[in-house]
């Protein structure tokens, strides 16, 4: 057939001649196809992974879905040997747990961004960036061996009986709940443990998008009178908001899916739903890893990629808004976040 | 060489040779000659020298800015025009490698030195960027960022001196019911006057112009001319512009900078019909850019 | 125009200069204490590891196999660290050249098209699902079916975590040569592939081995996806096939045994899982760190 059939479709950017000069070569005539091919291949494979994904942990719950119903989710307690099926109880420990990590971490990120940004020798934001950065790099059990044999007896031995005995030790949420155990190993551990891992996401992508602030902006703020801090609350934040909102639902989402530490940390109360965040509790994520190899019963299996589903179901759903409002930031600069 | 002394401008004009027929000079200035020494001066430079880094960019600037006048500096690119009037403000002091020394005295006080309050120095003397930079918020808050930052206001009194402000700034007839649309919004020259009402409401005493007009069309730059014209009758208007016919237009006084040096200053209508240094003359007449 | 007189009104009561002065001291001295906060954890965490494990790491750790016997104190990792090379590696083999092309359909073929940036959001989205889930995926997809646990399992449950993420480094690196380079290739009459693969990524060299190295270092200490794949193992892996081999059942792997061991009540047993956290401190910070230093000569285009 013709030469122009096996070129690729027109690249703005090659001139045309370019392009069926290559392809008039008889030996390089299937090179160029196969490639195409191959390449948009393995790029369909990620949707696939994906869809696959989905796909196996919908079919894999579906007994637990059409057997049990809604009952998972209303049910609080997680108890195979009675055939209870009750996920309330890690969901509420997902939520407060994430919760409290997102309290510690992103007033931190922020002010360390602001750091970074406005307040360190570019050399300085660099060391500084690097070393928050690689708080990420350390696998999720070594945060939680470090966890469990220094930060839990911290708390139980020194930080919570000392909240007990001021006013704060009395407020609903942080009173000691029937099943307090100390508070070492409770929901607030994990949190906190959550909340540096956490950390260095949030902060990157916050540092990037107010670094995309236009120094002109920046300077009639300055020129106007402002101090550095309201400049940066009143024009840059503002000016980066869609950006802070997308890096705190990165951080969400890495703080809802987080296992090991979480697991080493939070305890293991499958059944009782928490009066206080110095109570144990559990995640969904530590839930599966924790009794997911000694499932037999195979309505348990199920329950628990039903689990699985729901928490990807969520990650997902976060994961598409971090997209979004990162996307909006993209647009009102017209760079590349 | 250093700027020099300014003659009387009636000696000048008896020697006036013709004035190049292409360049403007303003109708409505003050018709009597006036005296320049007997000016009050709002702004003194004395020696005024910059470094970036290790590099001068500035050497010994001496320069009068007279109250209640407009100011021009012209010269050709990266002659220090921007970095002089940034020096008034102090505002390079977000870079740290920029460095000024010398004095600029402001009601009595030396800028430059480290006693200065930079927040009351930036409420006092504002400035207009090149490119218009409205902050990310509406109209109305733009406006009112400077009055809500220094002043405790009721919301009536806000209200009305942001209304002012913009009356001031010709352009309130165009935004009256766009106060709570956001500021980039408008279009260049809008926001660029919109950037000007922002700087006045918060009643300054003087205004540095850095090439406000560079980024907007011809229709809206002439609007802008005309407000500053109009402004100066209440503040002190220093406008750098690589625009020769705008300063001629529009200024009392010019300052010619070449190099970083300040060649020659004086009234506009002798620099731009009879300059004392040929530098200066080479420039008026295009012959270096 | 005339000139417009000020209009005045009373004259306004300033707000305090010194009060905002005071609080903008506050937030630096914060954001001061917040980035201590930040690498004062990192430091302390990393501190941790090196004090308690140091003493673990003898000859003998990387020699012997996990211990069985509680009594003696004998025994090392050495069975682990091996299982995990395994594993991570075959993980690597799959995910690398998959994810490098997926990379470049994204960079060279889909620039702009719809598909394309559906598979770039659907990467992101995939980035962001929890390892465990993947594990759960990868024991749904093989273990269930061949009725065992494998290495080969875990090194699924591990490439699907890789894909995405070499994928979208590699698009990012093949974005950043200019333009020019491309079209100069193609004019010289070069074909696609060739200039693909031989120009561009000659010139992206550095930043796609960054890619790939963090990538790798970055499963290699993951444990959920291996919980249920992988498990583990106490014994040394046999081989490929059979109960002991690569696809035939349990292997040992670095993380899995620290979990375990770190929570057994032996203090032997403990150390010997900090030293196992140790070397994986070692290893992950260790790369993170060179390629930074490497790749930041790579970030001059």
């Amino acid at each position: 057939m013709s030469t122009v059939e096996l070129e690729a479709p027109h690249n703005p950017g090659v001139p045309r001649g370019a392009a069926q000069a290559a392809a008039r070569g008889h030996r390089l005539r299937l090179g160029d196809p196969i490639f195409r091919v191959v390449a948009t291949a393995c790029g369909l494979a990620l949707a696939v992974a994906m869809f696959g994904l989905a796909g196996v942990l919908i079919y894999n719950s579906w007994p637990a879905i059409s057997g049990l119903g809604t009952s998972v989710l209303t049910t609080v307690a997680w108890s195979p040997v009675n055939h209870q099926y009750g996920a309330l109880a890690a969901l509420a420990g997902t939520f407060l747990s994430t919760l409290v990590a997102m309290v510690i971490a992103v007033p931190l990120a922020l002010v360390i961004a602001l750091l970074l940004v406005e307040l360190v020798h570019p050399a300085v934001a660099r060391v500084v960036g690097t070393a928050i950065e690689m708080l990420a790099a350390i696998p999720s059990i070594i945060f939680g061996m470090v966890g469990i044999f220094v930060i839990v007896p911290f708390i139980q031995d020194k930080l919570v009986p000392w909240l007990l005995t001021t006013p704060l030790g009395g407020l609903p949420g942080i009173k000691p709940g029937p099943q307090f155990q100390g508070g070492g190993v409770s929901i607030f551990t994990g949190g906190v443990v959550l909340a540096f891992m956490v950390l260095p996401y949030i902060t990157a992508v916050s540092r990037d998008v107010l670094k995309m602030v236009p120094q002109v902006t920046k300077e009639a703020g300055y020129g106007m009178g402002s101090t550095t801090w309201e400049v940066m609350h009143k024009i840059s934040l503002r000016y980066a908001n869609s950006g802070i909102v997308g890096a705190v639902f990165i951080g969400l989402g890495r703080a809802l899916g987080e296992t090991m530490a979480v697991a080493f940390l939070i305890g293991s109360l499958f059944t009782a739903l928490p009066r206080s965040i110095f109570d144990p509790g559990t995640s969904i994520a530590s839930l599966i890893a924790l009794t997911f190899s000694e499932a037999t019963d195979k309505i348990q299996v199920s329950a628990l990629v039903e689990l699985g589903l729901i928490l990807f179901l969520i990650t997902v759903v976060f994961q598409i808004i971090a997209q979004i409002w990162l996307r909006r930031v993209q647009r009102s600069t017209g760079g590349r976040a | 060489m250093v700027g020099t002394t300014v003659d009387e401008p009636t000696q000048m004009q008896s020697q006036a040779t013709v004035v190049p027929p292409r360049l403007e000079v303003a109708e409505d200035r003050r018709g009597a000659a006036e005296v320049f020494d007997q000016l009050p001066s709002e702004i003194s430079v004395r020696d005024l020298d910059f470094f970036y880094g290790k590099e001068q960019a500035l050497f010994g600037n001496t320069i009068e800015i007279k109250k209640n006048r407009v100011t021009a500096v012209i010269g050709p690119s990266g002659c220090g025009k921007s970095t002089h009037i940034r020096a008034y403000n102090r505002i390079f002091n977000l870079y740290r490698d920029q460095k000024a020394r010398g004095e600029i005295l402001f009601d009595g006080a030396n800028v430059l030195s480290s006693q200065t309050d930079l927040l009351d120095l930036r409420r006092r003397i504002g400035m207009i960027f090149q490119k218009p930079s409205p902050f990310p918020m509406t109209v109305f808050d733009n406006v009112a960022y400077g009055l809500r930052q220094h002043y405790r206001l009721n919301r009536a009194d806000l209200a009305n001196r942001v209304e002012d402000a913009l009356k001031r700034s010709a352009i309130w007839d165009e935004v009256k019911h766009k106060l709570n649309e956001p500021g980039n919004a408008l279009s260049g020259g809008q926001q660029q006057r919109l950037c000007i009402a922002r700087a006045i409401a918060a009643e300054p005493d003087v205004l540095l112009m850095d090439e406000p007009c560079s980024a907007i069309d011809p229709v809206a730059t002439a609007k802008i001319e005309e407000l500053i014209l109009a402004l100066k009758s209440k503040y002190t208007i220093v406008l750098v512009t690589h625009n020769m016919q705008q300063a001629a237009r529009v200024s009392d006084y010019t300052a010619f900078f070449f190099q970083g040096r300040i060649v020659e200053f004086g009234p506009t209508t002798k620099i731009f019909s009879n300059p004392a240094e040929k530098q200066t003359e080479e420039y008026i007449t295009g012959r270096f850019g | 125009m005339s000139a417009v007189a000020k209009v005045r009104t009373a004259p306004a009561r300033r707000r305090s200069i010194a009060r905002r002065k005071a609080t903008d001291l506050v937030i630096k001295v914060l954001s001061w204490i917040g980035a201590t906060c930040g690498i004062a954890v990192m430091a302390f965490i990393v501190g941790e590891v090196v004090v308690r494990g140091a003493g673990a790491l003898n000859v003998a750790f990387f020699t012997q196999p996990t211990p069985q016997d509680v009594t003696s104190n004998a025994g090392g990792f050495a069975n682990a660290i091996v299982g995990t090379l395994a594993i991570t590696g075959v993980a690597a083999l799959i995910a690398i050249p998959m994810g490098f092309l997926g990379g470049v359909y994204l960079a060279e073929f889909g620039r702009n098209g719809r598909i394309a940036t559906a598979v770039r959001m659907i990467a992101n989205v995939v980035m962001g699902v929890p390892s465990i889930i993947v594990g759960v995926f990868a024991f749904a997809i093989i273990v269930k079916p061949l009725q065992h646990y494998s290495g080969f399992a875990g090194s699924v449950a591990l490439a699907f975590i890789m894909l995405p993420l070499i994928a979208r480094t590699t698009e990012d690196i093949l974005n950043l040569v200019p333009n020019e380079i491309r079209e100069s290739g193609l004019a010289m009459g070069a074909p696609r592939w060739k200039v693909t693969l031989g120009v561009i990524c000659k010139a992206a060299r550095g930043g796609l081995i960054t890619g790939a190295t963090l990538a790798i270092v970055r499963v290699a200490g993951e444990t959920a996806p291996l919980l249920f794949t992988a498990l583990s193992s106490p014994y040394w892996m046999t081989g490929l096939f059979g109960p002991g081999g690569f696809f035939g059942g349990p292997v040992a792997n670095l993380t899995k045994t620290i979990y375990d061991f770190s929570g057994s009540p032996y203090p032997h047993w403990q150390e010997l899982a900090w030293g196992g956290a140790l070397v994986i401190i070692i290893a992950v910070l260790g790369m993170n760190i060179l390629v930074r230093l490497l790749f930041q000569r790579g970030k001059e285009w």
